[in-house]
């Protein structure tokens, strides 16, 4: 057993661009074992905060701060999905052995995680079929199923099921929950209040660039603090 | 127009006679062509793709240089490689000049930009979309080439079939630096040069037909294979 990367630390987190601010010193710490929703309106600032603690963008100024291990270590130990899967224009099966040879794992070894993979996806009779032909719903999928399959300690997770319709969404969602029942932390973002209510354990709610709060998502529900969150809660546009 | 009608006559004689001059003209072209073609994709693919994605200074020179170079004058090109493998110059002791391989690196110096160029946009689209997946992913630079260049190897396959197109009907450079010597440096182009000069059109015109002829199939080949490619990818 590797030692865990977790407790995550965002500290004072900044992030600019374009001369603008659009996260406003956030300081959170995400503990492991645990379903954490990002929530908030469009362009609060959630998708980027994924980007930051995930290291595909640079903080402005503060830190990211994984337990232990070097950051390099600790990227191998996460993985993301994003709100448009992005398939490799090949196989599904070989969009998942991408994934899996990236992380130094040999041919041989490969094939069979790429058909279990496949098959906790629903996904197992496709396995040949380009990636780039399978419908939204088994597209995200297939994307959740290659960042399983690299056994990811924090799994990320970007507005996952934004472009899908209900069915699919719920299929996404279970796969979410048996990827969290595996042992996987996930920090995931949403606008979809539903959604939160089904999926979170723990809510950060932003609202233009400012963690507004941090709480179980028992208590959010019940007993928002911020006005804003109120607000959100109640239904009215927020922006 | 009899000169036409006359051509074709000269063109089919020449092709059903297999005349063993005329073979041998069209071997050394394909070979000198696909030899360049080749030569170029090798360093022009892996090039375009890491000026796609690599972010450097500079990186913008790097590519108006790439598309500027694309439209290298043959004559030019022909000249520098001239020089540079001539009795007096850095790569003379090799004594290349007026060889086929002379020939071949010339090609290598007029499409290798072009494949570069064309790359450098192509697999520029791709990375936009994938970068990010990539990153996630945990995808080195120096592993992300090889990935957006098979990735886009169908689009890919056009741009290998421009610098083919190029270099199958180049005439200046090769003529330069290959001398067009009978049974050794002649190929379809500067035959056809040569025998224009000489009056001979009918021939001349046969051979470009010919030419014509082979650049379609080839390419034809090469739609049906990517068309292929396209309708199993989407």
């Amino acid at each position: 057993m590797t030692a865990s990367i977790l407790p995550l630390v965002l500290d004072k987190l900044c992030f600019n661009a374009r001369g603008e601010r659009l996260i406003h010193d956030l300081t959170a710490t995400l503990h492991g074992g645990t379903r954490t929703i990002l929530l908030g309106p469009n362009g609060a600032g959630k998708s980027l905060t994924l980007r930051l603690a995930h290291g595909l963008l640079s903080p402005s100024s503060g830190s990211v701060r994984w337990e232990g291990s070097s950051a390099q270590a600790a990227h191998e130990r996460q993985a993301m999905v994003f709100q448009r899967p992005v398939m490799l224009r090949r196989s599904a099966a070989a969009n998942v052995d991408y994934a899996l040879s990236l992380r130094g794992i040999g041919r041989r070894a490969r094939r069979p995680l790429v058909e279990e993979a496949l098959a906790r996806a629903g996904l197992g009779d496709m396995a040949k079929r380009s990636a780039r032909v399978l419908s939204a719903g088994e597209q995200q999928r297939l994307a959740l199923a290659r960042a399983w399959a690299v056994n990811p300690e924090v799994l990320f997770l970007d507005e996952p099921t934004a472009n899908l319709d209900p069915a699919a969404t719920r299929a996404v969602e279970e796969m979410i929950a048996a990827i969290h029942e595996s042992g996987a932390t996930i920090i995931m973002t949403t606008h979809d209040l539903g959604q939160a209510r089904r999926v979170a354990d723990e809510i950060l709610f932003l609202h233009r660039g400012h963690l507004m709060e941090q709480m179980t998502a028992e208590t959010f529900f019940a007993r928002p603090q911020s006005a804003e969150a109120q607000a959100f809660l109640k239904g009215d546009l927020l922006w | 127009m009899n000169d036409f009608h006359d051509a074709f006559i000269e063109a089919f004689s020449l092709i059903f006679d297999l005349d063993a001059d005329l073979v041998e003209i069209i071997n050394l072209s394909l070979k000198i062509t696909f030899s360049g073609v080749a030569l170029s994709a090798l360093i022009g693919l892996p090039l375009g793709a890491a000026a796609a994605l690599l972010r450097f200074p500079g990186r913008g020179t790097v590519v108006v240089l790439l598309n500027a170079l694309m439209g290298l004058p043959p004559v030019v090109v022909g000249l520098v490689v001239y020089l540079l493998l001539s009795r007096a110059g850095p790569f003379g002791v090799l004594g290349l000049l007026f060889t086929p391989t002379a020939m071949i690196i010339a090609q290598c110096f007029l499409i290798t930009p072009i494949i570069a160029a064309l790359t450098r946009q192509t697999t520029a689209d791709l990375w936009d979309e994938y970068s990010d997946q990539l990153r996630s992913l945990g995808a080195t630079p120096a592993r992300a080439v090889p990935t957006l260049l098979f990735d886009a190897r169908v689009t890919l396959l056009t741009t290998i079939l421009a610098g083919f197109g190029r270099a199958f009907g180049e005439v200046g450079a090769v003529m330069l630096v290959g001398g067009n010597i009978a049974h050794s440096t002649r190929v379809m182009t500067t035959a056809i040069a040569l025998e224009t000069s000489k009056g001979d059109l009918p021939l001349a015109l046969g051979l470009g037909m010919i030419l014509l002829l082979l650049s379609l199939v080839i390419n034809g080949g090469a739609y049906v294979l990517g068309d292929m490619a396209r309708r199993k990818l989407k």
